[in-house]
């Protein structure tokens, strides 16, 4: 049963200390910019983040590794013109980092909502990536081994959701939400509209409610920050 | 065209190379083009050529830049630069649009490199610098999944040394991958299979000849000079 919070606070709910978080976006796209911000105030420390990017500019996410807050990120594409508060952490030593191909953290993902204990892809093989991996050949290809990313708490934004949590996505800003939303314990998302069960096409849902435990209705548009990598 | 020198007998410049890359994509494929330099080709596809272009962050038909008035932050492509919507067009989540590519449905997928060796391995998403941050996006993905891997990419570096080599010394994103190399000196096949003697072969040359591209890169190259 989906609940519709009145804040971003009160939908995050409680995330304990070490909490593992997923975070949507792609770069500024589909970013659950007040979530985020909800997480920054509501003081969870030891984090770990999975996300593509690790923050741009003083984002969110971003403030969450320059306070320390953020003790290992997962992600495809740290670097970015403005990812400044990540690089100097990472330089320091202050946060771990588990880089991984894009195709194999949206896999892993979605191999975690999925119940799939495991899969095998060439993905990566032959690379400093898959060092210290199994691989098999299969039907002559070699392949590695990849397991699945589960999240406590997975943050993501989404255009519209009805009273049941359905969710529509909008353009671009759709990527990571939907597997994200399968793989987290609980899924919360931040939209422009909640609007009453029945009004959304059966047809168009893209994220069926069984995924999501809290909806709340943010004004937040994006804004496009560093264009970069 | 092997062994064929332009008229003109110099270098191309970024554009002519992207249209040399472009002249090569079959009308109707589903193309990816990386991030930078391989972003030019789009420019270059001849109207009707029905060429799909897929970008990794969720899309199909992507179309050209915006107006700066038609700016959609969330309409972007894997360079989180902002691109338009084409008739057709679709969206997808993460692990859909990854599917796409590693399941060989994408036809083409041009990419950029730092460096590529005879066999086909690729370099491109870390210059092995201790202190980089390190990124890797959908490149290793994109390299092995697409049912063909190019590489567009300046045949030498900033200060002169091969691009094109025996052996990759950077990080690697994938192994015996790409099939064609797009330069600004030459096009050529690399990767298993290419050449009798695991050689890579000159298609074409512009404004050098073939004993000064073997020269230039330090390798014997197949392909009649």
């Amino acid at each position: 049963m989906t609940r519709v919070a009145a804040s971003a606070l009160e939908a995050l709910g409680e995330v304990p200390d070490g909490a593992t978080v997923m975070i949507g976006g792609f770069g500024p796209a589909g970013q659950p910019v007040e979530l985020v911000e909800a997480l920054l105030a509501h003081g969870a420390t030891g984090l770990v983040v999975v996300s593509n990017n690790a923050g741009n500019g003083d984002d969110a996410l971003a403030r969450l590794v320059r306070d320390g807050r953020v003790r290992r990120i997962v992600c495809s594409f740290p670097r970015q013109v403005d990812s400044w508060h990540f690089d100097a952490a990472y330089r320091a030593g202050r946060i771990e980092l588990e880089l991984v191909p894009q195709g194999n953290l949206a896999e892993r993902i979605r191999a975690a909502g999925a119940g799939i204990g495991a899969f095998f892809t060439p993905t990566g093989y032959g690379t400093p990536l898959a060092e210290g991996k199994e691989t098999r050949v299969l039907d002559g290809v070699p392949m590695v081994l990849e397991t699945p990313i589960r999240a406590d708490v997975a943050l993501v934004k989404a255009h519209r959701a009805d009273a049941a949590g359905n969710l529509v996505y909008r353009r671009t800003a759709r990527n990571f939400g939907p597997v994200m939303a399968t793989a987290a314990r609980r899924t919360v998302a931040q939209v422009r509209e909640v609007v009453p069960a029945g009004a959304l096409d059966p047809e168009a849902v893209v994220t069926p409610g069984i995924y999501v435990e809290a909806v709340v209705a943010l004004d937040g548009g994006t804004a496009i920050a560093g264009v970069g990598a | 065209m092997t062994g064929t020198t332009t008229p003109a007998g110099a270098t191309l410049t970024k554009d002519q190379m992207a249209a040399r890359v472009a002249a090569d994509i079959p009308a109707g494929a589903y193309v990816n083009l990386g991030i930078g330099l391989p972003t030019l080709v789009g420019d270059h596809l001849p109207p009707g050529s029905g060429v799909t272009l897929h970008t990794e962050n969720g899309m199909l038909g992507m179309g050209p830049r915006p107006a700066p008035d038609d700016v959609d932050p969330e309409l972007i492509n894997a360079g989180k630069v902002p691109v338009t919507e084409l008739p057709g067009a679709s969206y997808f989540h993460q692990a859909d649009s990854f599917a796409m590519m590693r399941g060989g449905h994408i036809d083409v997928c041009v990419l950029g490199a730092f460096q590529v060796s005879v066999r086909g391995d690729l370099a491109n998403w870390s210059t092995g610098a201790p202190d980089a941050i390190p990124a890797v996006g959908g490149a290793m993905d994109l390299a092995v999944g697409a049912r063909r891997t190019v590489v567009m990419m300046s045949l030498l570096t900033k200060e002169g040394g091969p691009k094109l080599v025996g052996d990759c010394t950077l990080p690697l994103t994938g192994l015996a991958c790409v099939s064609r190399v797009y330069t600004d000196r030459a096009v050529l096949d690399v990767g298993p299979g290419c050449d009798p003697d695991g050689r890579a072969v000159v298609v074409e040359r512009f404004g050098v000849s073939h004993a000064e591209l073997e020269e230039l890169l330090g390798l014997a190259l197949g392909g009649a000079s």
